[in-house]
């Protein structure tokens, strides 16, 4: 018996009880929430992170903020939409189709546009939407600089000289030579129309464009209306049911929520209390997606247009300047492992195709390397390099998920001909200035264009130009000659032969290795119909209905 | 009292200002470029030294400096560009945010620490002893965000008792009107029982969770003072006059037990402002933590620079309100000083 148990007193036993039952009360207070809202008309949202920025024409705005400026904001023309082979629906890049515009048409030369605007359209303030609106919008995208200017440049549209307000229901755009991407890039978010008037109000001599203001408001005419952002949270948007430029959406009111957990973004679809969830990892959507729609909810995968996940290897330093090693670390790559194991199979295979040159025009397909390490020896050695080397293979940290098992698969791979490489890891924030320097000598990547177009891809990702998307610093005067002339090719059987030439010489070359064609997987509730993949790979709230 | 507290403000101000030197020049020697960071994917070179002309970071160092020196003098912490909003209306919306969450945790947290303490230390090797070791051994051991992903797993996933895991609200209710930044104390100023009940649901895994890790220190602490003081000779003295057991426990033994109690508490205070991100991020709580490492990561200069300050003020202000305590708790503290 201790001497101080005499200190046992019922006060304490008071409070203890006191604090638990605290506790009780608390966990009696969680119960289910009254709807303030109907549910049926609501659609909540999940991502991994929100936008940043309302202003798709601000400096730093993440391509997260696309989804605002998209569902916000109407352009003169937009794309059409087509039903894949799987049932999925997804824009269709040749159908260009009125959204703002009335009618738009073509001059017989292919030198200008004229574009008639809708005259019952109003911006979210009841201010009609004018010729001016469009044209001070054009000229803001090509002021500006940055990302704007430069997706404006690539469909030809430099100059605010070449917007010309005919009246005010009538828009011209003058090209300095007939384009294929003018029109197509006319309808990518960039170009958005911006009630300038009340743009007008908020800007200053120092900041003419109004960019301050734009970053937290909208200037917008579209489907949706801004209801409240606080960043880092939730996003709201309201119908606007005066929309003129398409039928009305059915969903009336949007709530996007951050909820950075891919855990708990999981939980919240399986609950039911969430309809929508992008940013899906891998590894869940191929495990729901395996469940062939018996779970409670499913997830559509849209391959990415245009897009490759690649192993770039850089050509301006030893020993990647031989074309013949870059071809040996072709065969070097597990490829079969790498769907497998690395990204759980949601991605289209771009390796191991039939025959060794391209089989049509299109972009991305498979090039003709397979895993065949006796090869991958044999090049090396006739390269020089019968030791093989040393090297490093850099990788995105804000990609690690997928880019860090594939580097440890190439890794081990590399080992077993003979070249022992080291990982770096570089974090998000460094890795695009990492790519500029061009001096990494294996990194694994991705490149996806807007405009679905081969020589678009190879423009930016293979041209002598050197874009910071050529990571490999390819530089050959006949690849060159080739994109420049399918640039702006006019005759089909001549575009496809240079098509195809371009494709054949990357093969051959293989400055850049095609692992994969990313897969955009998005999980929704069964009840969710009209989902249609997009090429900003962002939602578009106008199709979407809860049945 | 009151110089006593001027004298603290004052002794503050060469830590402030080296905490501002600090950060300035350890932001400075992070790995990244900003520039290039927020230039966008489709930047060329020309383009990234317009966002670096634009964000002042082709000037000096010393000329940086001198800059942020002035903006800092009125009040203007710059804008985060991941966020695109300014640092100071970040931190007015996400400190209340954290401190809410921290504040509750702490609070529950000593509410069961320090009866739990006190009963162990007043009866050793009972049940209720080892309960409290067995509740600070799993407390310490188990990190804060497991605790959370246990809580969600259990309580919202599998039996739906606790609300979704989505920050401070509910989807479905707004923000109460904006006075303290606390939801809890917002709701019932505004008199919305109904915003009260929900925020109260939201904070109550999160605060959980943050509470079980807190308790072990607490726990022990509580126990560990009351012991020795319990051993001590004016409590012989006192129990041997015949004084009342409440009067001995409560009004001698322990208030003495408090000072040691009052510092721990402090320092988790301190440490769990800093250290629940983690917590943060799985109940996608908006708080604090989660805007500095998510500034770290993008190099984003104004937002670090923000909390970092923001922080050290608090800690200034944490360690007044102790040494306060102190006082209030132990007189002979205020005349040693």
């Amino acid at each position: 018996m201790s001497l101080l148990s005499m200190y046992r007193l019922p006060i304490h036993r008071r409070v203890f009880l006191f604090a638990s039952s605290a506790i009780l009360a608390a966990v009696a207070l969680a119960g289910t929430p009254a709807f303030a809202q109907s549910r049926q008309e609501t659609l909540v949202v999940l991502v991994e992170n929100g936008p940043n920025s309302m202003d798709i024409h601000g400096v730093g705005t993440s391509f997260r903020s696309y989804v605002a400026a998209w569902n916000m904001y109407d352009r003169l023309v937009t794309f059409g939409i087509k039903t894949l082979p799987d049932g999925t629906q997804s824009y269709d890049y040749s159908k260009i189709v009125p959204e703002l515009a009335e009618s738009y048409a073509m001059a017989p030369d292919g030198k200008s546009v004229t574009f008639k605007l809708r005259k019952d359209a109003k911006f979210h303030d009841g201010a009609p939407v004018t010729a001016a609106d469009v044209k001070w919008s054009y000229d803001r995208a090509v002021s500006v600089g940055g990302f704007p200017t430069f997706q404006m440049k690539a469909g030809s549209l430099e100059k605010p000289e070449q917007f010309v307000v005919v009246d005010d229901y009538t828009f011209r755009v003058d090209l300095p030579k007939q384009d294929k991407l003018s029109l197509p890039d006319m309808a990518v978010v960039v170009p958005a129309i911006f009630n300038s008037k009340l743009a007008r109000q908020h800007a200053t001599d120092k900041d003419p464009w109004a960019m301050e203001w734009m970053k937290t408001n909208s200037a917008a005419g579209g489907a949706f209306k801004l209801d409240k952002w606080s960043p880092g949270q939730e996003i709201t948007f309201n119908r606007n049911d005066d929309w003129k430029s398409g039928p009305l959406p059915k969903i009336k009111r949007v709530i996007i929520r951050e909820v950075p957990s891919p855990g708990n973004r999981r939980a919240l679809m399986e609950r039911g209390d969430a309809d929508i969830s992008v940013d899906m990892p891998q590894k869940d959507s191929a495990e729901i997606v395996a469940e062939k729609g018996t779970g409670k909810y499913i997830v559509v995968g849209v391959p990415i247009e245009n897009s490759l996940k690649y192993i770039g290897l850089v050509t301006t330093q030893k020993p990647f300047d031989n074309a013949k090693v870059r071809q040996a670390v072709a065969h070097a790559v597990p490829y079969e492992q790498i769907y497998k194991s690395a990204v759980y199979g949601r991605g289209i295979p771009m390796a191991m195709g039939p025959g060794d040159a391209p089989k049509d025009a299109s972009w991305p397909q498979p090039f003709p390397y397979k895993t065949d390490l006796a090869k991958a020896k044999q090049l090396l050695t006739e390269a020089g390099y019968p030791d093989g080397f040393e090297t490093t293979i850099s990788i995105d940290l804000g990609d690690a998920t997928a880019s860090e098992p594939e580097a440890v698969l190439l890794q081990e791979a590399l080992g077993k001909i003979g070249i022992k490489a080291t990982i770096e890891k570089i974090p998000g924030a460094n890795f695009r200035n990492a790519m500029l320097q061009k001096n990494r000598p294996i990194h694994i990547a991705s490149f996806g264009g807007w405009l679905n177009f081969p020589d678009y891809f190879f423009f930016w990702g293979y041209h002598g130009q050197n874009a910071v998307f050529n990571t490999m610093a390819y530089q050959n005067p006949k690849m060159d000659a080739l994109i420049d002339a399918a640039r702006y090719e006019a005759d089909p059987a001549k575009y496809k032969n240079e098509v195809m030439g371009f494709i054949k010489l990357a093969m051959d070359e293989a400055p850049r290795i095609p692992l994969y064609q990313q897969i955009l997987d998005v999980g929704m509730q069964k009840n969710i119909k009209g989902y249609t993949y997009w090429f900003h790979r962002q939602l578009d709230f106008r199709q979407i209905e809860k049945k | 009292m009151l110089s006593l507290i001027g004298k603290r403000i004052v002794s503050a101000i060469p830590s402030v200002i080296g905490v501002l030197v600090v950060t300035f020049v350890l932001t400075r020697a992070l790995p990244g470029d900003p520039a290039a960071y927020f230039a966008g994917p489709a930047a060329t070179p020309q383009a990234i030294e317009e966002v670096r002309r634009s964000l002042g970071l082709d000037k000096t160092l010393p000329e940086q400096f001198v800059v942020y020196i002035k903006d800092l003098a009125t009040g203007n912490l710059g804008n985060s560009i991941a966020t695109g909003q300014p640092v100071l209306t970040e931190i007015r919306t996400r400190l209340p945010a954290s401190l809410e969450l921290t504040l509750y945790g702490l609070l529950v947290s000593v509410l069961i620490a320090v009866p739990l303490g006190v009963l162990a230390a007043t009866r050793p090797g009972s049940w209720i002893d080892h309960l409290c070791r067995v509740v600070t051994t799993a407390g310490v051991s188990l990190p804060a965000f497991f605790t959370g992903l246990l809580l969600v797993y259990v309580l919202y996933y599998r039996l739906g008792w606790a609300p979704a895991p989505l920050g401070r609200l509910d989807i479905f209710y707004s923000a109460p009107t904006t006075v303290t930044g606390f939801y809890t104390i917002d709701a019932l100023i505004e008199g919305n029982l109904e915003i009260f009940r929900a925020a109260l649901a939201q904070l109550l895994l999160p605060v959980t969770a943050l509470a079980v890790f807190t308790l072990a220190p607490l726990a022990r602490m509580t126990r560990a003072a009351m012991l020795e003081v319990l051993g001590s000779d004016f409590i012989r003295t006192a129990r041997a006059s015949g004084l009342p057991k409440g009067k001995i426990v409560y009004g001698y033994a322990f208030r003495n037990a408090m000072l040691p109690v009052v510092t721990t508490l402090g320092m988790v205070f301190s440490f769990l402002l800093g250290a629940n991100v983690l917590v943060e991020k799985v109940f996608s709580w908006p708080g604090i933590g989660t805007f500095a490492i998510e500034a770290l990561v993008a190099s984003d200069y104004a937002p670090i620079q923000g909390f970092v300050l923001t922080m050290a003020l608090l800690y200034v202000m944490l360690n007044l309100a102790i040494d306060v305590l102190y006082i209030v708790i132990d007189p002979r503290v205020g005349f040693e000083s």
